[in-house]
Formats: structure tokens, sequence, C-alpha cells
């Protein structure tokens, strides 16, 4: 058997029951990682990783008992990794190596994960498609010609074709939900706040979530639950707190209310995956919940409210790659990252921060008004994940502007700070789908009930792109 | 002509909290080897993230108290963004639009100023040159500072002197800051602008900002040197070019640093990584209610109920430390002396309070002034052998000379050689005399 396929769950169950041991584990993602190449990885740490393994060997052995012990994690390299380059896929931070770990590294690792690598993706996290990467494109092991969705590409793609049991990444406008979709994969953006961005290279501060990428729902609980919490190192992070997302996993939705808005099934969306998430709508109406047909009427502005927000604090945060304490000069910066930064540096500029990003601030609040409104009428929303299904490389590159409309569906929840995960719903032409669950403020434990109860009626992450 | 000279200032405050503003570590960085005091947050490495400092922002909002402004109950921090090797981040956080304090006033010289706003934000890194090299050191990034800014209400160089040394009293009253300027812990920018018609409304049309100046006397100094260089420059009939000059101690002259033809785009917005400061009125009450006696009020009291007067009050009040010094002095006294030769003591003795305690003071101000009881007929005797001795003593006294009761107190002293009650010893030769 080859372990590297397992869940976080049975992995777990097989280390505690010493069926297999953490350094198995850890050899078969290692040989998946050489086996196939889709460049998900920008750094393997092959020998670290199996060092860690050993020693949490012994530590099961001993009879301890952590959420992760022995577990492979593989890391989005936007996550600040003490002594492990950590380049943000730019050639600007080529050789930078931190001095010190991002807060959900420290946790993980406490929790007795094991660092396997640090995952590409697009330079700074600028991209749907995970081809602004300075290292080269990720390929999406569901067929090699077509993207596997950005920015967290590698991260997507390495518990995908199981290289790792599971990996971290960060979502602002879709960053997860897209590549989880295009890829198979169980992919949760958290709150706003629920989880520390310390350490983490920030992309728009205010926008930036930090989440994960799972084969299953319940390892996507799992997860939360080692990396959710109040952290004293970032500001943002509110007092609440952590549940036992598991206990939610019940298995039942009777009574439940599912909204599903209207603007959110329009011309430009794939027929065929609007049929797929109507179908998996239907799926929960069955099952006894009530489907509600409701509106948030200020989605249209949500692309353009996004991008006068994000570039502009993009701006501000690459500032300090200025090429003086550390990093390459600044003409290693990329097309998008240049992009961003000459957009973000306008709509600051006097004469124009009342037009586009003061204005651009009230449209947030009118978006955040328009799902507290939702959710007063229902406990979640379901959407499909992108109106579109994976494109094949290159499709996009020189249109910006369609780039950017492939976060329509995503954007959303990052302007109010909301949580959304994306579920697998099968495949189309061979390309996997997603459907995205919405709830209010901190509501992950709900979107684990309701994504829970789909997945182990379909079981589509059973599936995987190469033979075992 | 009647011209009219317009004065407004900024100056930076360091304060005195052990942390840094957005960091744990340490804000004591004055001599320290370069680049010790240090961390992701203030050396601004990716990913990191500030964290306000509590401290620093409720003393930041005290000394707006202290400058009688309002405090608004919601605040935020924003960004400043420009490029320095000396600015870790890229960008300063401060704070644009909603400051902690604004519309404060201060009397001064019997004259009232406007506080335009207090705000909080973080010092900068410090570059200094070798050779072909540039060295940065961290130490001080990251350190808080609060801004002062004073409405353009001065038109002459003492006051904004007193002004000046007001402040820097009232910040050490608070405590929250040691206000050295030799340290950079206060800094001072004057801005001077001139209406050549004294009877000009509003503003002139360009601004002049004096840097780098270390202490009140270069301040006075500065302005005084401004007003004549610009009023020249109006008297050709000409504009002086808006731009920052620094205070050149050698050639005792303003010289040129940057022309400023316009503002400069700081790019402002919220800082993301902070969320908003919602303070209670209640928290704003306690605040205020934790505020020492500050300098006018104690000039007050001690003036009243000590019964001094205003020059030695002002003396005693200039630093907390010897306001206190002498309170305690008076409340160990118990009435053994009066407030009056406690502060005589301390003022002209110039009493060294770091070596001297309240208790040893007093204890020296009693044996000072304690007479030896002398034998009332010994002392008469003494005094008529000096009458004798001394006929002129008598002959001055008569022909209305008084002063020469003072001659004769000291040669009885001289032949006692003992420590005794001078009125005493005056109240028997004015016998004797008469």
């Amino acid at each position: 058997m080859k372990l590297n396929n397992l869940t976080i769950k049975k992995t777990r169950e097989g280390l505690t029951s010493k069926q297999f041991s953490s350094s198995e584990v850890v050899n078969d993602c290692l040989e998946q990682i050489k086996k196939h190449d889709l460049n998900a990885f920008i750094t393997v740490c092959e020998k670290e990783a199996l060092e860690q393994a050993k020693q949490a060997d012994i530590l099961i052995k001993a009879g301890q008992n952590l959420p992760l012990l022995g577990v492979p994690v593989a890391a989005k390299d936007i996550f600040s990794t003490k002594g492990i380059k950590t380049t943000a896929s730019s050639k600007v931070l080529e050789n930078y190596i931190p001095e010190y770990d991002a807060t959900v590294i420290s946790k993980l690792k406490a929790a007795g994960a094991i660092i396997i690598g640090k995952t590409n993706c697009d330079a700074w996290a600028h991209g749907s498609s995970g081809e602004n990467s300075d290292f080269g494109p990720v390929k999406n092991p569901w067929n090699e010609e077509y993207v596997p969705g950005g920015s967290s590409s590698g991260s997507a793609v390495s518990v995908a074709a199981n290289m790792t049991i599971a990996a971290t990444g960060t979502d602002t406008g879709g960053s997860i939900r897209l590549p989880a979709s295009f890829t198979n994969t169980v992919g949760l953006k958290p709150t706003y706040g629920r989880v520390s961005r310390y350490g983490i290279i920030a992309m728009a501060s205010s926008l930036d979530t930090i989440g994960h990428f799972t084969k299953t729902v319940e390892d996507s609980a799992i997860f939360l639950k080692v990396t959710a919490g109040q952290d004293k190192l970032d500001a943002t992070t509110p007092g609440v707190e952590v549940p036992n997302y598991l206990s939610s996993l019940n298995n039942n939705v009777k009574g439940l209310k599912i909204g599903v808005p209207k603007e959110y099934f329009i011309e430009g969306l794939d027929k065929r995956i609007k049929k797929n998430i109507e179908d998996a709508i239907k799926f929960y109406g069955k099952n006894g919940a009530e489907i509600v047909e409701i509106s948030l009427p200020n989605t249209d502005n949500a692309i353009a409210c996004y991008y006068i927000i994000q570039p502009a604090e993009v701006s501000s945060n690459l500032a300090r790659y200025d090429g003086i304490r550390f990093g390459n000069l600044r003409d290693a910066f990329g097309e998008e990252a240049k992009r961003r930064i000459m957009l973000g540096t306008f709509t600051l500029s006097v004469g124009y921060y009342d037009a586009y990003y003061k204005k651009a601030m009230k449209v947030r609040t009118l978006i955040l008004e328009d799902f507290e409104k939702a959710f007063q009428k229902v406990d979640a929303i379901i959407t499909p994940t992108s109106p579109t299904l994976p494109w094949k490389f290159g499709e996009k590159i020189d249109d910006p502007l369609a780039m950017y409309l492939s976060d329509v569906f995503t954007v959303t929840a990052n302007i109010a700070g909301i949580p959304g995960l994306s579920v697998p719903t099968g495949f189309i032409d061979g390309l996997p789908v997603g459907m995205q669950i919405l709830g209010k403020h901190f509501s992950e434990d709900l979107l684990f009930k309701v994504g829970n109860f789909y997945e182990q009626a379909h079981d589509f992450y059973k599936q995987t792109p190469y033979e075992l | 002509m009647s011209y009219r000279v317009i004065i407004g200032l900024e100056v930076h405050v360091e304060l005195r909290t052990k942390a840094k503003m957005f960091c744990t570590c340490s804000a004591d960085y004055f001599g320290q080897k370069p680049n010790t005091h240090t961390c992701p947050v203030c050396l601004g490495l990716p990913g990191a993230l500030p964290v306000p400092n509590q401290q620093a922002l409720e003393w930041c909002v005290q000394i707006g108290q202290a400058l009688n402004c309002n405090i608004p109950l919601f605040s935020k921090f924003d960004r400043k963004n420009y490029f320095y090797p000396d600015l870790a981040k890229g960008y300063q956080i401060s704070q644009y639009d909603e400051p902690f304090c604004l519309g404060g006033q201060i009397e001064v010289n019997g004259k009232k100023f406007g506080i335009t706003r207090v705000h909080m934000e973080e010092d900068t890194g410090k570059l200094s040159h070798e050779g072909d090299s540039s060295l940065i050191d961290f130490n001080r990034s990251g350190v808080p500072l609060v801004e002062i800014v004073t409405e353009p209400d001065f038109d002459n160089a003492k006051d904004v002197k007193a002004y000046l040394q007001k402040l820097q009293q009232i910040v050490r009253y608070l405590g929250v800051s040691d206000a050295d300027m030799e340290k950079g812990q206060m800094r001072l920018e004057p801005n001077i602008s001139i209406f050549l018609d004294g009877n000009s409304k509003g503003l002139p049309n360009y601004k002049v900002e004096v840097k780098n100046i270390n202490s009140f006397g270069f301040v006075e100094k500065a302005i005084n040197f401004e007003i004549e260089r610009q009023l020249e420059i109006l008297k050709k009939g000409e504009k002086p070019a808006q731009e920052t000059r620094g205070w050149n101690e050698t050639k005792n002259a303003t010289v040129s640093q940057r022309l400023k033809e316009e503002a400069n785009d700081y790019r402002y917005f919220p800082e993301p990584d902070i969320p908003p400061i919602r303070w209670t009125a209640e928290q704003i009450t306690n605040l205020k209610n934790q505020i020492p006696e500050l300098p006018d009020e104690k000039l007050i009291r001690f003036k009243k109920e000590f019964a001094l007067s205003e020059y030695d009050a002002e003396i005693l009040i200039r630093e907390i430390v010897l306001a206190d010094y002498f309170e305690e002095a008076v409340k160990v006294a118990q009435g053994k002396t009066t407030p009056k030769q406690i502060a005589n003591q301390i003022i002209n003795k110039k009493i060294n309070i770091d070596n001297v305690l309240p208790a040893k003071l007093i204890e020296d101000i009693i044996k000072s002034e304690k007479t030896e009881d002398v034998n009332s007929d010994d002392l008469k005797s003494v005094v008529q052998k000096v009458l004798k001795d001394n006929p002129q003593i008598k002959e001055d006294f008569a022909k209305g000379k008084d002063s020469v009761v003072q001659f004769a107190i000291g040669q009885v002293m001289y032949v006692v050689r003992k420590k005794i009650d001078i009125n005493i010893v005056r109240q028997l030769i004015l016998e004797e005399l008469k």
C-alpha cells in the first residue's frame, strides 16, 4: 500500500496502531514528488523531513499523541520557515532564508507535523493560474496541459497528486478555493483573523487569510483545530474560541437553510458547471435542507472593489523589498507585481484616493451588508467556486482582466471577511469541479458539516490522478 | 513697515516605554551596540506584523490631555509610504486623519497657543556614513514617537522657547519621556514664514521648516536668523523658497537642505494590520485621573500652601523631582522650620538632592538655626565692654546711624564665639544705648 495516498485521519490511525511508521509515510511522499514532474515544489526538505520523521517515530513509540504527529505537510513558499529558503516564488527573494517561523508553522510543528517542502505559487500570491511563478508554472495532475489554479497552485497540486498528506495555503481573493476546485481537493479559506498571519509574506493585509488543502473535509477540520486561534503577534486575530470542529460532522442537514444567490448563476458561468452545482444543491434539498433563493446585489462591484483595495495594499507591502537590506534589486519583480504596484500607487495618490480607495472601502461595506442580510435568512450559501473549468496554459496570460474575472465568485468572501470552503463536486471532461460553501464569520464548523455531508455521499476524493 | 511673523511647531517626543511601539524589543537604544535591539518586526522582515504597545497609546493620550486636547473615542493608525534606507518597511506607521488627540491649547507667557493635534508614530532606524559605505542601525526603529503639532500662533522666538520648555516640563511631569534633547528624545521643528504687510490675513504662500535643532537656545537663534533672512528676501520683493533648512551650529545659520516645491505624496491609507482603537469614555476618564499635578497647578499651590514667592516656587517646580523633594522635606520638618527656610536652603545652597536626604536637610537647617543659651548677666557685661571699647558706636547711634547696631552685634558675637540668638543681643545693645 502506498502511504502517501492517505488522509490525515488514516495516517494518524495507522501511526498510532503501529501499522506503519512516519518515516515510511514521508518516504512514499518523497518518492511521489520525484516521480511526477509537476513543479509543485520550490524546495523539498528531504533531509530535514526524514530526520523529523525519525523523531516522530520515537515519540509515537513512547506513546505521544499529537493531532499531526508524524504527518507530512507541505507549506506554500510564502510561509516563513526558519532556516529554510522562503521565496514567495519571486526572484526578488530567490536566496532569502528567514530567521523565524510563521506562527502557523510553529503551531504545525508543535502539533507534530513534518514540513516536507515549500510549494510553488504565483509570485507574491499574485495570480489565479499558477503561471506567475518566477520558477515556472505548476502543472495540473489531472491534465498536465491545464493550469491548476492559483495562487496556491503547488500546495493544491501536492495534495491532489498525493505528494503530501496536507498543505498550507493563503487566500486573498480565491487563492485556496480556486485551485482546490481545479484539483479535486478540499480548500478552506477561514474567517479573516481566525488563523494568524504572522510570518506569512503579506499580499493584501486586510484580505489575506491563512488556510489549507486536504483530501477530505474531516482533515480540513483537524488541520484548522491546530492552526486557528488568537495570536499575540497578530493584532487582527480576535479572542474567539476555537470549537471542536470534528463534533459538527454529524451527517445531518435537516432543517438547514441553504441560500442560492442568483447573482452567482449568471451568463459567463459554464453551463456544465451550473448544472453540476445545481445538482449538488438539489442533493441537500432531497436530504431535508431548505433551499432558499437569495440576492447579493452588490456582487457586480466586487471585482472592481477588490482590484482597488488589493493592489493598494500590495503596493505598500512590497515597498520593503527595496534591494537594500535583503533580496535582489527591484528590477527582479515580475510583470504582475509591477502591474499591481503601479495600480496601487496610483489609486492611493493625492487626488485619486477619494475617487478610488475611499469609494472601494464604501463598496466593501455594502458587500459585507449584503452577506449580513443574507445570513439573517439562511445558514449557509452555496455557489460554484469558479465560473469556468481549468484552462490551458497561456490562454489568459496576456489578458489580465480575463484572469482577474476567474476570481469573481471567490473575492466576495475576502472582501466581507467570511469563511469559504471549496468541496469537490465531480469532473467535467476529466477536469475537476468544486462548489463553494460560504457562512457567516467564524462559522467554519457549519461549513465543515455541510461539506462533509456531501463528500461522504459522493466520495470524489477517492479518485486520484495517478494509478496508486 | 510693520511685518508679521508666523511660526508653528512640530515637536517629536520619544516615549520611555520599556518595549518598542510594535514589538517587544527594548526601546532603550541609546549607546547600545548597533542592531542588537531588533527582531523580525522592527527589522521589517517579510511576514512580520505590528502589535501596538498599549502603554504607548495611553501615554500619547495623556500628553494630549495635559495639553487640553479632545480625545476622540475612535482612532486609527495609517501607513505613511515613502522610501528611505532607515525605514525598514518602506512605510512608517503613523496617524493621518484620526489622531488620538485634537484641538488643545497651552498657556505660555500669559498667552494662549493652540495645539492642533497629538499623534502616535514609530521612530526610524539611524543612518551613519563611514567612508564609502552607509550603515544602518535599527535599534531605534520602532521606538514610540509622539508628534505634537501647534497652530501657527507664535510670532516670536521667545514665546517659542518658553512653549518648548513648558512642553518638556509637562512630558517629564507625566513621566512618559525623559525628553533629553542631546539623546534625540525631543526633536524640534519650527515652521517660519512672514507677511511683509502686518495687516495680511491667513498664512503666507510659502513656509520654511527648520530641522535638526537639538537645543532650545538654537531654536531661538534659528528663528531669529530666519526672520532676518526672510525679511531681507521679502523686502527685495521676492518670495522665500518653500524648503526645509537645517541649523548649522558652526555657521550659526540655517542652511538649505531640501527644496519642497509641493507637498510630498505619502499615499496615506488605514493600516490594515492594526484594528482601529476604540476607547470607552471610562478609559479616557481613568487616564485623565491618573495624570499627576502639572507644573501650572503646582506653582499656584506652592505659592498658596507654602507662602512662597513666585521666584522660589518657579524654581522648585521646574523639575518634578525637586518639587517632590521640597514637599517631602516640608513633611519631615513637621513645622520645626518654615517652608520658606527649606526653600531658601534648597535654592541658595544648591543642595544636591541625589545625595542629601530630606531628613538630613531638615536636620542641617534646624542645627544651623539652633542657638546656645548664655547667662544674660554675662552677655550684658560683654555688651557693655564692647560699647566701652568702641565709643564711636554710641556717637554714631546718637546721630541717627541705626546701622551701627549691626556692627555692635558683630562685635559682641565675635567676643562670645557662640551661636546665640541675635535678637537678644540686639535688644541688650539697644537698651544700653538708650
